[in-house]
This record gives structure tokens, sequence and C-alpha cells, in this order.
């Protein structure tokens, strides 16, 4: 199993660390992971983006440019990565903002709308792990228990408190994502 | 147990650092390898093991105070981003001169100048064939993955005090920044290197004093020591010489590619015999001693040679060199931090090689 995602929206929605938690809990249930995040001036001024391969195998190459799955968060990002899902793939979208939605037809489409559902929580930081939530509802990967083993690992000791809070947004992720086409 | 960790690059050669033992740290932030120097702070080593972190007011001031901790005899080592190695080249020459053993690390960016702050590979060249003055070699270490970079922190040292010579880990920024999974070792002693015999620990009684220096006034004398200097690298040149070889027993087109760049091969390898296209790839680990032996050996098998580096073409001279006449070899790259996809290394394998 290889699994080659790109994770692209706006920089503060949480886009590297939804990579980051993702490439952890592959690594809990001992999978070869590789994450490589736009660190270049796009960073410092928008629009952020994170590769991330999960495998069974030693993984090639950390940079692609045609994904299984991509998870784009913003217009820009959506304008950008459409095209490079492989046919048959999954793009799974937020449509908070939107002027154009997804038109390709070759593709599987998923919406969830993370943005709307964290401000219903009362809170914009879950947005990503609602995104997580939606995703592996598509595509269960990487076991649950495992992602919030990931979960652990990767948040600081001072946020533990927030392990609850992160793990219903999963919850909710998982119920509000949505096929398309 | 063993420890795993999701690191970057940058992170783990810092971590390596630390569990080989290294005394001494000083450097000056440049994007991408800032995370060296964060991470080491962070780590508060002087709690850890007694290591010295210390951010140098420039890199000219970080490379001499190496040249300072090095003349003692200690395991130090600076970090630094292209344009901040080549202000740092003039303290390099001075190291190579007078035989100092220390840990160099380049997360190379695209240049000339200033350049960007993306991934590449322009800086082989500077690394390879001497970026300073006079007749000297670094030793090079290409780490391709996060768990390399972890581990080129000992096997630099290590190779630093073997030779009494610089060792530079020239990685880029796509090896810097990335994640992956990483096994670390456990902490090795801090153990001072004390070697009297030419180390500037205070004089002992009954011994002559020590001196460290790359000044001789006297030609005759300084010719002997470039001698001197050009025995120690052929020595290197016999003993130290490491690479990889990926599918290569039946290929009949070849890949040479260091860092990330072996990497995107390494896809472009699955795609391209996804097709029937046999090809296979050596993957130099130190750049000098550049791994020409093998490479005369595979030549001859090959209907071509690509050399993919992030530059204009920099080690397919090295590549020529080695191979001579015969065999058709021809480079691919991208520049000034543009990395090419898998696709279009092969691509362009196809369109260099095959239908030319």
């Amino acid at each position: 199993m290889t699994e080659e995602i790109i994770i692209a929206g706006f920089g503060g929605q949480g886009v590297l660390s939804l990579g980051k938690i993702l490439a952890y809990s592959a690594i809990m249930q001992n999978q070869e992971v590789s994450w490589f995040p736009s660190y270049g001036p796009e960073m410092r001024g928008g629009t952020a983006n994170v590769t991330v391969i999960l495998s069974d195998e030693r993984i090639s190459s950390p940079i692609l440019h045609v994904y299984d799955t991509a998870i784009l968060l913003n217009q820009q990002s959506l304008d950008k990565f459409e095209e490079s899902v492989k046919p048959g793939g999954v793009l799974l979208y937020d449509s908070n903002g939107l002027v154009r939605m997804p038109e390709r037809t070759d593709i599987n489409i998923y919406r969830v709308d993370a943005a709307d559902a964290s401000a219903k929580m009362d809170s914009t930081k879950a947005f990503n792990m609602i995104v997580l939530g939606g995703y592996l509802k598509i595509k269960p990967i990487v076991q649950l228990e495992n992602v919030y083993k990931g979960l652990e690992k990767s948040i600081p000791a001072r946020y533990s408190h927030l392990l609850e809070l992160n793990k219903k947004a999963i919850e909710i992720g998982q119920e509000i994502v949505t096929k398309e086409r | 147990m063993k420890e795993l960790r999701l690191m970057k690059g940058n992170e783990a050669v810092a971590e390596g650092a630390i569990r080989a033992g290294a005394d001494g740290y000083f450097g000056y932030p440049i994007t991408p390898q800032s995370e060296v120097m964060e991470y080491l702070m962070a780590q508060q080593p002087e709690k850890r093991t007694g290591m010295v972190v210390l951010q140098a007011e420039s890199e000219v001031a970080a490379i001499n105070m190496v040249y300072g901790g090095a003349s003692t005899g200690k395991k130090v080592m600076t970090s630094s981003s292209s344009p901040g190695m080549s202000l740092m080249q003039e303290g390099v020459s001075y190291l190579a001169g007078a035989e100092l053993p220390c840990l160099l690390l380049n997360v190379a960016r695209g240049g000339p100048g200033l350049g960007t702050i993306q991934p590449a590979q322009a800086d082989y060249f500077q690394s390879v064939k001497g970026g300073g003055h006079g007749d000297y070699n670094l030793i090079v270490l290409a780490p391709s993955s996060v768990q390399e970079m972890f581990d080129f922190a000992f096997l630099g040292f290590e190779l630093a005090f073997k030779y009494r010579n610089p060792v530079l880990i020239l990685s880029d920024g796509l090896i810097g920044q990335m994640m992956e999974k990483v096994e670390l070792c456990e902490q090795m002693p801090r153990t001072t290197y004390f070697d009297r015999s030419w180390t500037l620990t205070g004089k002992p009684d009954g011994q002559e004093r020590n001196i460290v220096t790359s000044l001789d006034l006297d030609a005759s004398r300084q010719e002997i020591h470039n001698q001197h200097l050009q025995e120690k690298y052929r020595k290197c040149k016999e003993t130290e010489v490491r690479y990889e070889l990926i599918d290569t027993d039946d290929a009949e087109y070849l890949f040479v590619a260091y860092g990330s760049s072996a990497r995107i091969c390494q896809k472009a390898i699955q795609l391209g015999r996804g097709e029937g296209i046999k090809i296979g790839l050596l993957r130099p680990i130190t750049l000098w001693p550049f791994p020409a032996k093998p490479l005369v050996e595979l030549a001859p098998k090959m209907k071509g040679i690509l050399s993919v580096e992030q530059s204009a073409g920099q080690m397919v001279e090295d590549v020529r060199l080695s191979v001579g006449c015969g065999v058709h070899i021809e480079h691919y790259g991208r520049m000034g931090g543009m990395i090419p996809t898998p696709e279009q290394v092969l691509e362009n394998l196809k369109k260099l090689l095959i239908t030319k």
C-alpha cells in the first residue's frame, strides 16, 4: 500500500500539522512516511501545502506532481492542484469561500464543510482535525487508535487538554463528509 | 528498544551531533537550515551532555570559532546554507591547511548570490573542487534521507578525526526540511579527543609546544606540507569511497544522482520500468572521494548515463572524467530552487538518451 497525498490551504489552517499527525499515525502502525512542506515565500504570504506519503515500502521521491488524494482547503489550492489528482483518485475539499467548485468527472469528489463545523464547535482550531476525520472516513488507511497515539505524540504537553477536543473533531469530520460524485 | 522519531532532516542532524558527543556548535541562522540551531538551543545540550551551542555574530565568526575549538581537539561543527557557506570559505581553507578536524553542514539553496530559499544542488563545485583557495579537499558526504542526516553526524566526526580534515555534509533544502522516520542510536559519551601530539591544550612539561597554523613563509617547507596533504587525500580516496547501487543488475540506462535528486530518480526508475525501460541508479554517498571505480565498471554495460542534479550540470563533469569517451553521457537538471518531478526526469532520459 502506498498513499500519496497533497494537503493545501491557507497558512494558519493547520495544513502542515494535519500532515504531521497523519505521518505520526502511520509511524505508529509501522509504516514508512515522508512529509515535505512548502517552506518558501508562499508560506510567508498566504498559502501552505505539504506532500505526505505513507507506504509499506521504502519511499522514493518525497515530492510528486500527481497524487492519490488531494485535500484542498481554499480556492487557490483547488485551482492549483485539482488537475494533479490521479484519475480515479480522491479530491476532498471544504466549500467555504469557494466561488468555483471542483469540476473534474474522472475522480471521486468529497466535501467536508469543516470551517462551518468548527465554527459551530466554537473552536476554529479544530478545523484541521475535522478535515482529517473526513479523510479517514473516505480512506481508513490509518487506524483511529494510531491517530490518537499520533496526536498525543505531536501535540505539545502544554496542550494535552485539547486531546479530547481533537478526538471529537475527528468524529464530527467522519459524520459530515459527503460524496458529491 | 529502538527509538523511532518523526523528524526534519535539520533536526535529525542536530540530534545526531548531540548523540555523537559533539563539544560545540557555532552558527548563524539562514533558511533553509535554521532548524539546526533552533533545535540545538531548544534541546539545551549544555544540560544533556555539556555541549556548547553559540549563535555567532556572522558566518565568518562562526567558522573561526570552529577553527579555535578544533585547534584544542574538540569535536566542533557549524552549519549554514549556500550564501553563508560562501562567507565561510576562507576559514574552510585555513581549517584544511592546518589539518583541523571539524564537521560542516551545507543545507543548500538556489544560487548564485542570495538566490532563493528553495532546494538546489549547485554548490557541488564549491564543496568538491575547493570553495576556498589552495590545493585541498574536503571529505564530502551527501545524505539522501533524514536517517542519513542523523547517521552522517556520527560518520562525519569519525572521518574528520581519522584524517584530521574538515568533513562537509552537503545536503539541500529538501532533505533538510522534509520529515521522515528516524531510528536513533544511543548517546555516545562526550569524550574530548586528547591527542597531545598536535592539539593546543597547554604545553606539557618536557614536550615541545604544538603549533596549529596554515602559514609557512618557507616555500620549500610549504611544499612538503602540501605533499603530505596530497598523500593523505590519496589514502582517503583509496578507502573512503561510499555509494549505493539501485536496480543496476539488469539496467541498460543509468542515473547518477545524489541527495534529493537520488530520491526523485528512484521514483523515475519505477515509472520507467513500468514502461519497460530498464534503468538503474548509482548514488554517490561520498561526493569526494567520488565513486569513479564503480562507475567505470558499470558504464560499458549501459546504453547511456544521465547525471541528474538540481544544477546546470556540475557532477556530470566528474561522471565524464571517470568514464571517459565511448559512453553516451548527458545531464538533466533544474535550477534556482526548482525541483524536477520524477516524470520530468524520465521524460528527459527518453529525450536525451533514447530518442536522440
